[in-house]
């Protein structure tokens, strides 16, 4: 990864707060094209959060998210669709409309934003399903699916439009080891063949290690960044023991609490 | 920008020639053009020069996989010359194959034979949930009936005020408005004969017997029968009537009782409440025809007897039964999905409706033979 490049995803100073509760403080990061990123953190320190502010879901008390040079905090109207346009989120329990079938699931938002005829939208479809491996379930409601299949099929709809960047709110929690592996094996595919830029909240040691090329680490007391690199620079060189800790999948016994 | 140029080689063959940026925007313009220009020619070889093409993206890939599957399908050829690799590479990724619609319905006799057994049969299945509801329900209210003790009274008294208490304007407003409008449109017609002071004797007869009962149970029905089943239904959605099942309660005890009890208590108050404004709307349209109001209000007093009001009551008590024994019935047979809640609040109010009118023609036939 080319240390130089522009970064597709810029957040500054970026304060985080529900009411008088302080989630997040001067938070600052950059996320480049075509990486890997993930957020990462225990239970309740502000992962979502973060994720819910970069895709301009909620606002925040101060700072500046720039994504492709433009701020999503400030965006209204007409910037902030365009915004939308180059971003694909997949939400943690996928989120597909239950009442129509997979394929409309996904073309729901070629409808919204083309003007392609129906046989291009349909066949658009069928390819990003192909490529999470659900063709052959084109056709079926998002009841008849399995957890993993609903997530990978959300990531199908993520994709309809060729985002530059993708956001998955924990890809693989709730899913077995196999299951999510797949889902890991369809990220690293993405990333490769689309140069796609994703980021991705999870707190799944396995996935990381096999996905992530750069990791930020949140934690709640401290309420910012506490560590970022690699999987394999917070495991062995951190010099926070909690950040240790769990990268070695140690209970807490209090030391950092 | 991109082009798109079309050349007849020789008989059977046919050149496309694709120059520029592939998006989403100008596939979407040249789309029905090259699958028309496809489908009338008929190549037996297709030729798609695209050494041209300078961008690529999901539509761009979807128009030539679209090409390629109509050629393939219909057995004839097709070459893709000087597509980029990088372009390349992502027509297999994405190629999904031939993909069978699942089959549509077929409209013949068979399949309207097959519907027609399939209605009738989820009919009965429902009658049959029904009654076994019921039954269910009854052993439970009355075993909540001889161990008080064992009821929810704190959840009782709640659901009470929520579908009583806080429904009492509501009912009011409708009782005071129906006694207006019914007042003074039987005043109009009465005239004729000059017996408008009998326009009493109609209001109150009728809101006694007939109007205030139905009006109030219809009020309850779309306001709290549709609550508990939206509410039940949605504890089924988040399986939390799983949990309490598992946890060892039972869910129709838990649930259903107290609001059965609740509705039960606060049907027969409301519609106190709607006799008694619907009463004073009509006073109102009768004094204001001239009548004083110790006349209007002797009218009132000798037109109906204890039976019509006690008589109104005592249904309401079955009314109130039958909107929160449907809701909740309704509400636990939510199935899955962000419509399902809606619809079992639709068929709580639907089904109540008609059960609360089917009860009241059985109360017709039986006070007539009773006398009341």
């Amino acid at each position: 990864m080319d240390a130089n490049t522009e970064p597709i995803i810029r957040v500054e100073d970026l304060t985080v707060a529900y009411g008088n509760n302080v989630v997040l403080e001067d938070v600052n990061f950059e996320v480049r094209p075509g990486e890997i990123f993930v957020i990462l953190g225990g239970s309740g320190c502000g992962k979502s959060t973060l994720l819910k502010h970069m895709i301009s879901l909620q606002e925040p008390v101060k700072g500046r998210i720039l994504i492709d040079g433009k701020d999503v905090v400030t965006a209204e109207g007409f910037e902030l669709l365009e915004i939308f346009r180059r971003i694909g989120v997949m939400y943690q329990h996928g989120a597909l409309f239950g009442s129509m079938n997979l394929l409309e699931n996904v073309c729901l938002v070629l409808e919204e934003f083309t003007s392609l005829p129906r046989a291009a939208m349909e066949t658009i479809a069928l390819m990003k399903l192909n490529i999470v491996g659900l063709a052959d379930s084109a056709y079926k409601m998002p009841s008849e699916l399995s957890g993993g299949m609903k997530k990978r099929a959300a990531i199908a709809r993520a994709m309809a439009l060729d985002p530059k960047i993708l956001f998955l709110d924990e890809p693989s929690a709730g899913l077995d080891p196999i299951t999510s592996a797949q889902v890991d094996e369809l990220i690293l595919k993405l990333s490769r063949n689309l140069k796609m830029t994703f980021v991705i909240v999870t707190h799944e040691l396995p996935s990381i290690f096999t996905v992530a090329d750069r990791v930020i680490m949140l934690d709640k007391n401290a309420k910012t960044i506490i560590a970022a690199g690699t999987p394999d620079e917070l495991r062995d060189k951190s010099d926070n023991p909690w950040v240790r800790r769990f990268f070695n999948r140690q209970a807490d016994d209090g030391m950092s609490e | 920008m991109a082009h798109i140029d079309y050349q007849v080689l020789r008989e059977g063959e046919l050149e496309i020639v694709v120059t520029g940026r592939l998006d989403t925007e100008t596939t979407g313009r040249f789309w029905s053009q090259v699958v028309r220009k496809i489908t009338e020619t008929r190549p037996e070889l297709l030729i798609v020069e695209a050494s041209g093409v300078e961008y690529c993206d999901g539509a761009g890939v979807a128009l030539l996989l679209r090409l390629k599957h109509t050629q393939e399908e219909n057995g004839r050829q097709i070459q893709i010359k000087g597509l980029q690799s990088q372009f390349e590479q992502l027509m297999a990724l994405f190629d999904p194959g031939r993909i069978e619609k699942t089959e549509q319905k077929n409209t013949s006799l068979t399949s309207f034979v097959e519907d027609t057994g399939q209605v009738t049969f989820r009919l009965l299945q429902d009658f049959k949930s029904q009654v076994s509801f019921i039954g269910e329900l009854s052993v439970k209210l009355w075993h909540a009936l001889i161990h008080p003790g064992n009821l929810r009274w704190r959840d009782t008294f709640l659901i009470a005020e929520k579908s009583g208490a806080n429904a009492v304007g509501i009912t009011a407003l409708l009782g005071f408005l129906i006694g207006l409008i019914l007042a003074f449109q039987s005043a109009v017609a009465m005239r004729k004969f000059g017996a408008e002071i009998f326009a009493a004797d109609l209001v109150t007869i009728s809101l006694f017997r007939e109007l205030g009962p139905l009006l109030t149970a219809f009020v309850l029905a779309s306001r709290s029968g549709s609550a508990f089943a939206a509410e039940l239904g949605t504890m089924k959605v988040n399986e939390e009537i799983d949990a309490l099942t598992t946890m060892g309660l039972d869910p129709v005890g838990f649930l259903v009782v107290p609001r059965v009890i609740a509705a039960v208590f606060v049907t027969p108050l409301l519609t106190m409440f709607n006799n008694f404004f619907g009463l004073i709307g009509c006073g109102l349209v009768m004094t204001s025809i001239g009548f004083a109001p110790v006349a209007v209000l002797n009218q009132i007093r000798e037109a109906a007897y204890l039976g019509d009001l006690f008589g109104g009551l005592v249904k309401t008590l079955v009314f109130g039964t039958l909107i929160a024994g449907i809701g909740c019935l309704r509400g636990l047979q939510t199935g899955t999905g962000a419509s399902a809640v809606g619809d079992s609040a639709t068929r709580a109010v639907v089904s109540s409706i008609v059960a609360i009118v089917m009860a009241d023609g059985v109360f017709a036939v039986g006070y007539y033979f009773l006398g009341i």
